[in-house]
Parts: C-alpha cells; structure tokens; sequence
C-alpha cells in the first residue's frame, strides 16, 4: 500500500534514502494477532488458579469504622481474606521511584477511602463466583464524609481534606510551591501596552482510556524462590520496582512477563495489579489472578483526569499575541498517582506551538473524591491544548482575523526561544496550519500561503526577555518529598516467616498554601509576597528526576 | 456446585467437558478445553471480543451458558487457518493492518467469517452491520471494514504460510 508522503515541504531536509519511514511495516506481533495465539495475560493457564476480588467502597468518601470479615471467611472455596495489615509496605506514590512526591496511597485500605471503589479487602478464593460471593459477606461499618468533585472547591478553606500526605488537597513541587510556575518575561507589563485582552474558561472531563482487555495480573509461585507474574502492565520495569517497594521484597526475586498490551492508551501504567496478584500468591502459595471485570475498569481504573484552564491574553491590534497567562487545574482525583508529572509536561508544553515574548502559568495539581486519574495519549498536553486553540479561536473572532491566519502569524518558527529557555528546531506548525486549510478547502491569504516556518525565527526572538518577573506566591513552608528511591538498600526479608507489619509512616506533609481565592488572574497586581521565609537547610536541589534535559 | 458433562465439536472436533452450573461457554471454551483465543473484553455482551460461531451464527460467547451448546459445533479463530494456509480474512487482516493490539482481532474475524460465510459478496454497508458488535479501541474501524471486503473480493486468495 503507497503511503502518501509530502515532498513540497522540507525538500532540502529530507532524505529519501530510508530504510523504514515511508514504507508500509507489519507489526511484528501481527501473525500472532490474527491466529489469536498473541499472549495475553489471561492466556496463561496455571493449574489450581485462585481468582482475588476486591472489597470496594461504595462512597466517594468515608471513614472505615470497622471491617467484619468473619462470614466471608468462612464462605466455599475462600483461600484467604487479605487486610491492609498484610501489606508489607502499604503505602506508595507511583513516581517514589523517581524520588518524586509523597507516599500517598495505600495498596488496600484500612481507616479511610477517598474515592468510589477503593479497595479495603481483597479475598482469594478458588473460582471467580466464589471470590465475588464472599466479598458480598464482608461487612464494613463505613462513616461516609463530606465529599468533594471540583478542584477550585477543594482547594478552598474549609473543604474536605481528601489526601492525607496532601492536607490541603495540593501537591507540592520541587519541595517549595503548591503548584507548578512557569515565568517568562513580565506579562502584566505586556497586558498594560496590548491593544486588546481576552480571556477564557476551558475544561476537559475524565475520560476512560476503555481498553478492550482490562487491567490485570497473574502471579505464581516459581520452584526457585521467586514469583512469576504475567501482566497487562504499559510499564513493565515500573510495575516491577512497585511492586517490590509495596510487598517489600527485592526485585530480583520477581519475575515479571509482559508485553502483550491488549490496548492501554497510558491506563496500564498505575501497577495495582501485580502487586496484589503477587501478594495473593505469596500468603496462598498458589497461582492468583486479579483482574479487573468492566464495571471496575470503567469505575475504579484510572482515566485520564478532569483539567480546568484560565487563559489571558494580551493581543496587539494586528493579531500579535504578547502576553500569555494560564491559571491551570488538573484533577488529580483522591491520589497522586502521575498527575504531578502531567503537570510538569503540561508546563513545558505552555503557551503551546506559537512563539509568545512573555508568558506566565500557575499550575496546581488538586486532589479531589474521583477516581484517581492517570495518563492517557498525549498525557498532560491534550487538555491544555484543547483549551489552547479553543483560545486562539476566540482570539481571532476577537482581533476580526481568519483563524488559522492568526495561527500562522504566532507560530513558532525554527531559531524562536521558547519559554522554557530551549530554541525551537523542526518547526512545522506554519505546513501544518496550511495542509489543514487546504484540504479543509479555506481560503487563506497569499502570505499565508507562502509563509515558512524556516524563515522569520531567530535573531530577536532567539533571545530570553530583557526582564523576568518572579515571585514567590504559593511558597510552602517546611517538609522535604521523597526518599525512597535514594534509601539504603533494604534487608530481604523472609517475607513467609516474617509476621505481618503495621503500614508504612505517613511522612510528614508540608502545608501548603492556599492559591489566591479569585481564579481570574489579577492584572498588574504585584507579586504576593512568600507566606513564610525559605529555609533552606530543610530543601535539598530538586530532586524531580522528570525535568530532562 | 455440580457439574454437568458439555459435548460439542470444536472446530471440528470432538470436546467433552463438565461445565458447573451458570458456568459460560468463554469460560469452558478457555479454561475448560483450553482454546484461548476468544477473548473477555467485558462479561455482558457489549464488546464483541468473545465472538464465536455456533452452527453458523456469530454468538457472544460470555453470555452464552456452555450447557445450551450441547451437540452443536463452535467455531473460533483457533480453527480458521487451514494448517498452515491462513484464511483469507486473516492474510486480509494483516495486509490491512486491521490489528494493533490484537484483542478486539479474533472476535472481529469470526463476526467477518460468519457474514462471508452467508454471504460471499457483501457491501460495506453489510459489513459495518455485521461487525457493529465488536469494539476495536486501536484502529477506528476503517482498515477492518476495508480487510473484511478485500477477503470478500478474493483478493486473498494466494493466502499466505504461516
């Protein structure tokens, strides 16, 4: 099949003489994909197979009185009622392997549940019918709590404090601020001189990433020590370091196979399952499954989380955008899980493809009673894109110019200093904006047309602003992240010799403050002076192994 | 829970099984006789991925009990390339790139050989109808609809070795 390539762009930059690119491949799984023989997690059969269901909560919010697990353990064909005391170290933040964020959340529950679906007991049992039918039997006293569902709710006084580790419902970055800060230029200087201002409110809701085969795991015993386990994991070496941390065992005695995705779209990355499963069949000794059925991928499995955008900008009569300001929020739902880091790719992404002298962002990453949110194509970027373009739409109506025109004018070219102080190389926003209007069938002005995005970059807009105005508003006092990953090497313990352990300490949470109550971005307002002064023997460098360079 | 005994042939062999009771035919089909290639997708007849024909109709396998298909003959994916020689739905599938991550594939070939198989020469409209059972959460749908109707033009008919 003849892949059309483009050949009037980027002539001079391309080279034909490829071994790959412009020439149709088979996945290399697909013969196994049509003979139905590609290995699926599920398509491993273990003789004596136990099948883990899980205890959930059904409200958003609730205190765990107490848990009666009596009648389910007596019930057919029950193996083993697992509590949060069996977890070896029952408390976790995903990216804790990165150094990166507070243990947050617990594998299963035991004194509080922040969201619809949280786990407080796990029960193993011979078939799948049995499990459901002896969760049915356990009885938890819950208190249900008030609850919150809006991130500019839940980081008011007084609401809800949804996240232990996160008393005040936002993450804390790099040790210092309560969201994320990006600052470029002086963009209330540049509102004062901008001929226009336009403002705008966008959001996104959760969206499910409904991959055809849900979330799971199966792990078994080996004859050498080790467990085996077979997973629909995205994030095979991940799932595995998790997994280890959480069941406090080394990682050298886990064998994980994976590979075989039955679609993910980034929701298979949050390693819930292989820990269980392993956890299953260490306190059985026998083969266990854990697998979500859909009611639970669609309820308890993690979306791609809500994002609330406030932009502003500052537009020139002739359709020059220079200045650019994002109040942005994204919905992390009751637990850290990736929402941190989508922020930070969010930030670097901002103000999007177009080159702008002056930018500000104040990012926060909220915690909420939702479902824990997690990544999804194009993770951290889609949301504020969407509310991006929405923007330059309303900008254009508003300066009386043809959309993608407007585009064109503000693209970035190659040689454009970007804000997060990188040049930009390999522009194609300009051919981009001119395909689309082409096959659209919209008219476009000649100069339109005949704009590049190898011309009219660098020089003056190679160079960083003149002037940066910074703050310290949304400093958080007090209280270092992380640890995990640079402690001392653990002991191995005898995980079957070994009584169960009490969970892991909450560390000490830092208390953030609270964002200004008005949203709306206040112009020229002068910079809020820091809450509380800095100190410094208590921060160590950042220690967010996410901003690569 | 008792047990009761399940014969049927099984693309086109003799399978006994003891199915409990309640107990589906996705169930027997890749725990019981080990066939795994229908796939659970969701458990409730909405997905497709546990398509299979039985007696020459496309049938939701994990809402079908395993005991209704007493004498009957199933077929799945298992038994559609002929030894080697693969069918030529599925030579069209890879020619199409009508699979990514595979799952939604195998229930999606028996919702397409089931159409073929009653129909040799149908339009697209035939074939959208005929696989609007069946998610696919990777593709979009169109490499398959245009893979089922390249099958059906005998364009795959030098079907390929596997």
């Amino acid at each position: 099949m003849p892949v059309e390539m483009r050949k009037e762009f980027f002539a001079n930059e391309r080279d034909d003489n490829l071994n790959e690119i412009g020439k149709p491949t088979q996945r290399q799984d697909i013969l196994g994909h049509v003979t139905g023989r590609s290995p699926f997690y599920d398509d491993h059969l273990f003789e004596g197979l136990l099948h883990m269901r899980c205890v959930r909560s059904p409200h958003h919010h609730a205190r765990v009185r107490s848990i009666d697990i009596s009648q389910a353990e007596r019930m057919p064909g029950v193996k083993r009622v697992i509590l949060a005391r069996d977890v070896p170290r029952n408390l976790n933040t995903l990216l804790s392997l990165l150094d990166f964020g507070l243990d947050d959340e617990p594998l299963i529950s035991e004194k509080k549940v922040s969201y619809k679906g949280e786990p407080v007991c796990a029960i193993v049992a011979e078939s799948e019918r049995a499990a459901r039918e002896a969760c049915e039997k356990v009885r938890v006293d819950w208190e249900p709590l008030p609850a919150v569902f809006d991130v500019e709710e839940a980081i008011k006084p007084g609401a809800p404090s949804v996240n232990e580790a996160y008393p005040t419902n936002l993450f804390v970055y790099h040790d210092k601020y309560d969201h994320q800060k990006l600052r470029y230029g002086d963009v209330e200087a540049a509102f004062a001189r901008a001929d226009h201002i336009i403002e705008g409110r966008y959001q996104m809701s959760p969206i499910e990433q409904a991959p055809m085969e849900t979330c799971g795991a199966i792990a078994a015993p080996e004859t050498n020590d080790r467990f085996v386990c077979y997973t629909s994991t995205q994030a095979l070496f991940f799932s595995l370091g998790t997994a280890a941390k959480l069941l406090d065992v080394s990682s050298a005695r886990l064998h994980f196979i994976g590979g075989t995705v039955g679609g993910g779209f980034g929701g298979k990355v949050d390693s819930l399952h292989e820990p269980m499963a392993i956890l299953g069949a260490m306190l059985t000794g026998r083969p266990c499954k854990y697998m979500f059925d859909r009611v639970e991928e669609m309820q308890v499995g993690a979306p791609r989380g809500a994002e609330r955008w406030y932009l502003k900008d500052g537009v020139t009569r002739d359709g020059r955008i220079v200045a650019r300001k994002f109040t942005g929020y994204f919905d992390s739902g009751a637990y850290t899980r990736l929402s941190s880091y989508a922020i930070i790719k969010a930030v670097g992404h901002l103000p999007g493809p177009y080159t702008i002298p002056n930018v500000y962002a104040d990012v926060y990453c909220v915690y909420t009673n939702r479902t824990p949110a997690t990544a999804m194509r194009g993770f951290g970027i889609t949301g504020v894109d969407f509310a991006i373009e929405t923007h330059m739409d309303k900008v254009a109506h508003a300066v009386g110019m043809d959309p993608i025109e407007l585009r064109i004018l503000n693209s970035y070219r190659d040689g454009d200093m970007k804000a997060h102080r990188r040049l930009a190389k390999n522009t194609a926003l300009v051919e981009c904006c001119q395909v689309a209007a082409e096959k659209a069938h919209w008219q476009i002005s000649a100069a339109a047309r005949h704009a590049t995005s190898l011309t009219g970059g660098g020089g003056e807009r190679a160079q960083l602003p003149a002037h940066t105005a910074t703050d310290q508003q949304g400093l958080v006092p007090g209280g270092r992240t992380g640890g995990y990953a640079r402690s001392t090497k653990r002991k191995e313990p005898d995980f079957a010799a070994r009584p169960p352990q009490p969970a892991a300490p909450m560390p000490a949470a830092p208390a953030p403050q609270r964002p200004a109550a008005s949203i709306e971005p206040v112009p020229s307002a002068p910079p809020a002076p820091p809450v509380a002064p800095r100190a410094p023997a208590r921060f160590s460098s950042s220690i967010s192994g996410l901003r690569r360079r | 829970m008792a047990k009761k005994p399940v014969q049927f042939r099984l693309n086109g062999d003799e399978k006994a099984v003891f199915a409990a009771e309640g107990e589906n035919l996705l169930d027997v089909l890749r725990r019981g006789v080990g066939d795994l290639t229908p796939k659970f997708g969701c458990g409730q007849g909405t997905c497709g991925a546990c398509t299979v024909i039985i007696d020459g109709e496309p049938r939701l396998s994990c809402i079908t009990l395993a005991e209704t298909v007493e004498g009957k003959a199933v077929s799945t994916v298992a038994g559609l390339a002929d030894g080697a020689r693969l069918h030529p739905l599925q030579d069209a599938f890879m020619r199409h790139f009508a699979a990514q991550c595979g799952y939604c594939t195998p229930g999606m070939l028996m919702a397409a050989k089931a159409l073929l198989d009653r129909n040799p020469r149908p339009s697209r409209e035939d074939v959208v109808d005929a696989i609007s059972g069946n998610l696919c959460r990777c593709t979009g749908y169109e490499a398959i609809i245009n893979a089922i109707l390249d099958a059906a033009s005998g364009a795959s008919q030098n079907a390929r070795r596997v």
